[in-house]
């Protein structure tokens, strides 16, 4: 058997967020966070539309401009230059948030550390002594969002698993998270714990749960 | 007659002193009022607590503050960034203060203060390490953490266009936490790349209404932050 971490098996980071993208329903107002989630943005499947917000003051944003269009006042929350798509608003920051923390978004796609068998996320702080603490919006986001969902590789890069049975990071949020996407298999949070609803091409159930700290199950096809 | 134009910089930033508190505009260099922060540089106050999202890219406006040693605390949601280099240095060496606040908790006890509410609960950082200490309070079932509202002696903003009663437009996402400041400062000072007439603003596109304004200054061509960052310029 392969070591955790060195499989050649299962999704590439375009094919997460490919897959991710096909659970994104039709009218949706969506926040995704910085990394593989902003990807997600161009496997929305057509005929559906999306409206896309990001914290820092701008819903309906589209993608990155061309350098003609390039406006350094016109940025997304990972500070990047992007467009503003016909019908979009901008507003002011307590407007923002009032949209992220009163529950106003459907989903944000978010990046992960660690993910529990719970749901609780860890993604802000590995809580290094020498580290800068910085937190931006995730804690609004996870307590405030309707559906969180997490895209993260199952392992991190030296094989250790991602999805414990215990954040050992500082927590984003307790009891958040409701779907997981990772490069072996879609994963979700339910009362009872990691539930597998859909394996990678070429990945089989054992491979996964190998790879999972906390106990899983495979959703029974009923 | 109401006119809140000031003649020059020094006067915008007049009376600011040692121990202030401080809100200053923009979310990286996105509405960063950078020519008043050189201005509040060139003044000189000690002992400030700065409120902003960040603390600045290289060594022009807020992170060139920092770096003058003008700052003992800094109130944020992210103090890091790629070219933040000034805060993460003093931090370690202990020789600047930060309260870190999640973003949407921050802007709202910004909206707190200028609304004059003093605290509120709310769900963000509940059972994290950024609720350590702090009252918690159920609510329908669900756990809440109370934060105080913020206000400043001053508020540091950049806008688009402006009039001479202090209504404000501003450009895109450079308005980020700028409104919410105005509302939340005793004394607020705006830069302003257009003055225009006063009857010029269509009064249901005010974003800012005046009000919330104390002092007005032109600044027709403001400095792109991230052009003196990649020209490795440094303030003063």
């Amino acid at each position: 058997m392969s070591k955790p971490g060195d499989n050649p098996r299962g999704w590439s980071r375009e094919e997460m967020a490919q897959r991710t993208a096909l659970d994104i329903p039709d009218g949706a107002y969506v926040n995704l966070g910085i990394g593989i989630p902003e990807m997600v943005a161009q496997f929305i499947p057509a005929g559906r539309e999306v409206i896309y917000h990001t914290e820092n003051g701008l819903l309906g944003m589209g993608p990155e401009p061309s350098p003609d269009n390039a406006d350094p006042e016109l940025i997304n929350a990972g500070k990047k230059m992007v467009t503003a798509v016909p019908g979009a608003a901008f507003f002011h920051h307590a407007d923002s948030f009032v949209m992220i923390r009163g529950g106003h978004i459907d989903l944000c796609v978010l990046g992960a550390l660690q993910v529990s068998q719970q749901g609780d996320l860890a993604n802000w702080s590995t809580g290094a002594p020498d580290a800068i603490p910085a937190v931006g919006g995730a804690m609004d986001l996870v307590a405030g969002v309707k559906k969180i969902a997490v895209i993260t590789q199952h392992t991190t890069k030296d094989g250790h698993p991602k999805l414990v049975q215990a954040c050992t990071y500082p927590l984003t949020g307790k009891a958040v998270v409701n779907r997981i996407y990772t490069n072996l298999a879609v994963v979700d949070v339910e009362d009872a714990g990691f539930v597998v609803a859909e394996l990678a091409p070429g990945v089989d159930f054992d491979f996964v749960r190998d790879r999972t700290e906390a106990p899983i199950k495979m959703r029974s096809s009923s | 007659m109401i006119d809140k134009r000031v003649d020059t910089i020094a006067e915008a930033v007049a009376g600011i002193a040692d121990g202030a508190t401080v809100m200053i505009g923009g979310f990286g260099e996105a509405g960063s009022p950078i020519e008043l922060i050189h201005a509040l540089i060139d003044l000189g106050p000690k002992d400030l607590t700065v409120i902003n999202n960040n603390t600045g890219s290289g060594h022009v406006g807020l992170a060139a503050l920092i770096a003058a040693g003008q700052v003992a605390k800094m109130i944020c949601s992210y103090p890091r960034s790629l070219n933040s280099k000034v805060f993460p240095e003093l931090y370690r060496a202990g020789k600047i203060e930060l309260e870190l606040v999640p973003q949407g908790t921050l802007a709202e006890r910004i909206r707190a203060g200028g609304a004059g509410i003093p605290a509120f609960y709310t769900r963000t950082s509940i059972n994290t390490p950024l609720a350590d200490g702090k009252k918690v309070r159920t609510f329908a079932g669900k756990e809440h953490v109370l934060e105080f509202g913020l206000t400043a002696d001053f508020a540091l903003v950049k806008c688009q266009t402006a009039d001479r009663y202090g209504n404000l437009l501003f450009n895109k996402t450079a308005r980020n936490y700028s409104p919410i400041m105005c509302t939340a400062a005793e004394v607020t000072v705006v830069q302003a790349r257009n003055i225009v007439e006063v009857g010029q603003i269509d009064p249901e596109c005010v974003v800012t209404p005046g009000i919330f304004v104390n002092r007005l200054f032109n600044v027709p061509d403001p400095v792109v932050e991230s052009e003196l960052v990649k020209a490795g310029t440094q303030y003063p």
